[in-house]
């Protein structure tokens, strides 16, 4: 039995401590937007923050995540509020069949924190999703709207 | 088929909540879903296709599959163009197969491949939607005891026009859903030159839920008492099961069972999935590999290569004489090009839950076939089709390969032994490189003539290799045991029409089917067949020292849709002008799957080998664009998908089993090697085309040629890692 503090909230869930973050956050949290894409950490359709830094959660372990702040896509929008890359990626009618996207917009987030004017090559350096619908040319246009805002 | 909206005065109710009977399973998908609230929509049924809530929401049926491609809005927009509805109170709701099939097929074809969701449904949506308008009209005159014909529908409201009276959509459907519908011949659709809602880039209606986590895929699906199972099929396709130890992981955490699936594959099912993937990982299993054990890419290869000079060959376009051709040829040009095995790979792996008892079985799945699946479910369990359901969620990406049923066949055989227990499968990734359904593996020899005045006299192409309907769909096959499939983008004429004409032609298959299965993968055959066509008459072109565009043009005057998207994008890149200084151009076009597709491409290239695309111009006439801005999003797309093949992918055999396991070794596009793309969307009207696949084919030869223009050197297999060429 481990704790997690997942999007402001507490939840001790019973997992092995190897148990990759991302299953204990679908199956034993209970959140599913965060996805299952490769299982080793190269498509990043599982990206969450771990204290506010991108991570590929199907790549770390749950007991290295315990103790630290877990935001999933659920727990983006604030207040009621949408986060500004979610309404950017409405703007601009991003995804489309929107299984990678969870992850994509959780990267484009931390993207923004770091640099919140990113240049095209900045975006190219953090975004490294895949995408095999090809949505990428609109989420660049969201990214670069989404830091007009 | 011909079909016309069926009327069904009885409230309907689509989704579990009501199908299940004896289940008493409920629709419990995670709360706040669209989708959940979709399935259980009630209020009056106008036609099979609209049904009006009281408060004007409009409830549009959607049969075929929404996997990313647009479709779902697109046919919603065709329901509501001709509905007259107003689209801001548009939602859209799956009926389920085992419906259709309760209805008489009311909803026609649930399959969604081949680029036909829309241009195949596309008048019989159409229709759905003017028969409803009609029966609201005359619902609203009959209450005021006015004529129809003094009424007008205009945004969900009518109003009688000498009056001014007016009601709206919600206020008359329940009357409405009790008239006799019109005849159906006099049902008239709207000229698409008049279209408000069709026709325009609205946005697509699901795209809120996809970007907060609540939009639920098959894998995201959770029922009560719900377990999990992960699997392992043979990985020597054809091979067998011959034994597994589950006393080695029974003690293992949350395992609750070890199942034989079928003759090739086992299950763990546990309490989670990550329990039952450590459990499987740990099972000791022995496989019957059986003969196919000893094939190995190479020799695949020299069986294909074979083929190239069997005298046995399926014809499937001929004119002229070509042998007498190149006889006869003041000079003959010859080159042998290649195309890989390539898995679909979309992000979601393959999945279903399943809930089996001796008296129903039903399915969560996402599929590209709903009917398919439902047949799956009808074989696997037994059960007769009153007894089954299949209830379709979102596609986390399709590209063809969920078009196959394999693996709801697996979920309903493993409920099948823990009855009453809903079990959810999915494959891991490892699971779903080693088990597609693979774009098939063709060489061909390309063999083009000239007389002395250097005019094209002739063209020979053999293709040898694999046949995706011997695999898939041997019925659909010739009496010949041809498979027309293969000459997509070369026949003769419709929909995949051959777009040159020359004097001399023939176009010939010599069939080698391996033993890895193969499948339609987004763009099927035009894929290779493009880069085979398009590449080669570059090579023409340089032999004879013209420019490609010219010489192309030169055999397009019978081909004018052809010609006008090769125009468009020549003209949008500045074909004419000299290209920047180090940027090289190149160009492709092709038709296929009714429409007409052309790309080119500007690129440089550093070290000889590192490829820097600047940009990219696609055009394309699908004949009616029905969302232009969605059109656009497969067009840039369509360059990920073919890009990522040409540059990156390939599935290569060993010991009979598929060696790439992974996007490790199966790499795809990401953001830094996106090309820029321009999209010409250019719809000509007086035809319907696909749109989800054309594109992909002219992506990789449009590069290629921009390759051999600056480097002078031409690639003929693939992909591009293969020849240490990259992006730079």
């Amino acid at each position: 039995m481990i704790e997690l503090k997942v999007n402001g909230k507490m939840h001790r869930v019973d997992v092995e401590p190897d148990t990759p973050l991302l299953w204990a956050i679908r199956e034993n949290v209970g959140l599913t937007g965060t996805k299952y894409g490769c299982g080793i950490a190269q498509c990043g359709a599982c990206t969450v923050h771990i204290n506010g830094e991108p991570v590929r959660s199907c790549a770390m372990q749950a007991s290295e995540a315990v103790g630290k702040e877990i935001t999933t896509i659920e727990g983006l929008a604030a207040n009621g509020m949408v986060h500004k890359v979610q309404k950017a990626w409405v703007d601009h009618d991003v995804p489309q069949c929107g299984y990678c996207q969870s992850g994509m917009i959780m990267a484009a987030v931390s993207l923004l924190k770091e640099k919140p004017k990113p240049t095209d090559a900045d975006i190219d350096a953090a975004m490294t999703n895949i995408c095999r619908c090809g949505t990428f040319q609109q989420v660049r246009a969201a990214i670069h709207d989404a830091a007009k805002a | 088929m011909t079909f016309m909206p069926q009327m069904n005065r009885r409230s309907f109710i689509i989704g579990a909540a009501t199908a299940t009977g004896g289940l008493a399973l409920g629709i419990d998908l995670p709360f706040g879903s669209k989708l959940a609230m979709a399935q259980g929509a009630a209020g009056p049924e106008v036609t099979a296709w609209v049904v009006i809530k009281p408060d004007d929401t409009v409830v549009i049926r959607i049969a075929r599959s929404e996997m990313g491609q647009g479709t779902l809005t697109g046919l919603a927009q065709l329901v509501a163009e001709e509905l007259e509805c107003d689209w801001s109170k548009v939602t859209t709701e799956y009926p389920t197969p085992g419906q259709s099939v309760a209805r008489k097929r009311v909803w026609g074809d649930f399959s969604t491949g081949g680029s036909r969701g829309i241009r195949e449904s596309n008048e019989y949506v159409r229709k759905g939607g003017a028969t409803a308008r009609t029966m609201l009209i005359q619902a609203a005159a009959n209450e005021w005891k006015v004529p129809a014909s003094e009424c007008k529908a205009e945004n969900s409201k009518i109003t009688h026009m000498p009056s001014g009276r007016s009601t709206t959509y919600g206020k008359v459907a329940d009357a409405a859903s009790k008239i006799e519908p019109p005849a159906a011949a006099s049902v008239t659709l709207k000229d698409p030159k008049d279209w408000k809602i069709a026709g325009k880039g609205v946005k697509r209606l699901d795209t809120v839920e996809k970007t907060n986590g609540k939009m639920i895929y098959g894998t995201d699906v959770v029922l009560p008492n719900m377990l999990n199972a992960a699997i392992k099929d043979c990985p020597v396709f054809g091979g067998k099961l011959k034994s597994f130890d589950e006393a080695k992981v029974m003690s293992m955490k949350g395992v609750k069972k070890v199942v034989r699936v079928d003759d090739s594959s086992v299950a763990v099912v546990a309490d989670t999935w990550w329990h039952a993937k450590v459990a499987l990982d740990a099972l000791p299993i022995v496989w019957d590999e059986g003969e196919n054990a000893k094939v190995n890419q190479a020799s695949i290869e020299s069986w294909l290569k074979e083929g190239l000079d069997a005298d046995k060959a399926f014809v499937g376009n001929q004119n002229g004489d070509v042998k007498a051709a190149i006889a006869g040829a003041a000079k003959k040009v010859e080159a042998v090009y290649s195309y890989p095995f390539l898995n679909h790979a979309p992000m979601e792996p393959m999945n279903a839950t399943a809930v089996y008892t001796s008296d129903r079985c039903e399915v969560w799945t996402g599929t590209q076939n709903g009917e398919a699946a439902f047949a799956a479910v009808l074989e696997a369990s037994g059960l007769p089709a009153e007894k089954c359901d299949v209830h379709k969620i979102m596609l986390g990406g399709g590209f063809g390969r969920r078009g196959r049923t394999d693996y709801v066949t697996q979920a309903v055989n493993i409920a099948k032994q823990m009855p009453g227990t809903p079990i959810k499968l999915i494959w891991s990734r490892e699971e779903d490189m080693l088990h597609g359904t693979y774009h098939p593996i063709t060489q061909a020899r390309m063999v083009g003539t000239f007389d002395a005045n250097n005019n094209l006299t002739g063209l020979s192409m053999r293709i040898s290799g694999q046949s995706i309907l011997a695999g898939v769909a041997p019925s659909r096959m010739g009496r010949d045991g041809s498979d027309p499939v293969v000459f997509q983008g070369l026949s003769p004429s419709g929909d995949f029409a051959f777009s040159y004409s020359i004097p001399n032609l023939l176009i010939d298959h010599a069939m080698r089917n391996p033993h890895v299965p193969p499948g339609f993968w987004r763009g099927v055959n035009i894929n290779q067949n493009c880069i085979y066509v398009e590449c080669f008459m570059d090579e023409l072109a340089k032999e004879v020292g013209q420019d490609p565009l010219e010489f192309r043009r030169k055999l397009m005057a019978k081909h004018p849709l052809n010609l006008a998207v090769l125009n468009a994008v020549a003209d949008r890149i500045g074909w004419s002008k000299p290209a920047p200084a180090g940027v090289h151009r190149g160009l492709a076009h092709f038709k296929g799957f009714g429409s007409y597709v052309a790309a080119a491409a500007e690129i440089s290239v550093t070290g000889g080998n590192k490829i820097k695309i600047h940009r990219i111009v696609a055009a394309t006439d699908p004949g009616h664009a029905v969302n232009p801005a969605q059109i656009e999003r497969q067009i840039s797309g369509s360059f990920v998908y073919g890009l990522s093949a040409v540059f990156f992918q390939e599935n290569t055999v060993k010991n009979g089993r598929i060696v790439e396991e992974n996007f490790d070794t199966f790499d795809s596009i990401r953001m830094a090697d996106m090309p820029p793309v321009e999209s010409i969307v250019m719809p000509s009207g007086g035809f319907w085309g696909g749109v989800g696949e054309p594109t992909i084919c002219v992506a990789a030869p449009a590069v290629l040629n921009a390759f051999a223009s600056a480097t002078g050197k031409r690639i003929r297999s693939f992909p591009l890692k293969n020849h240490n060429i990259a992006f730079a």
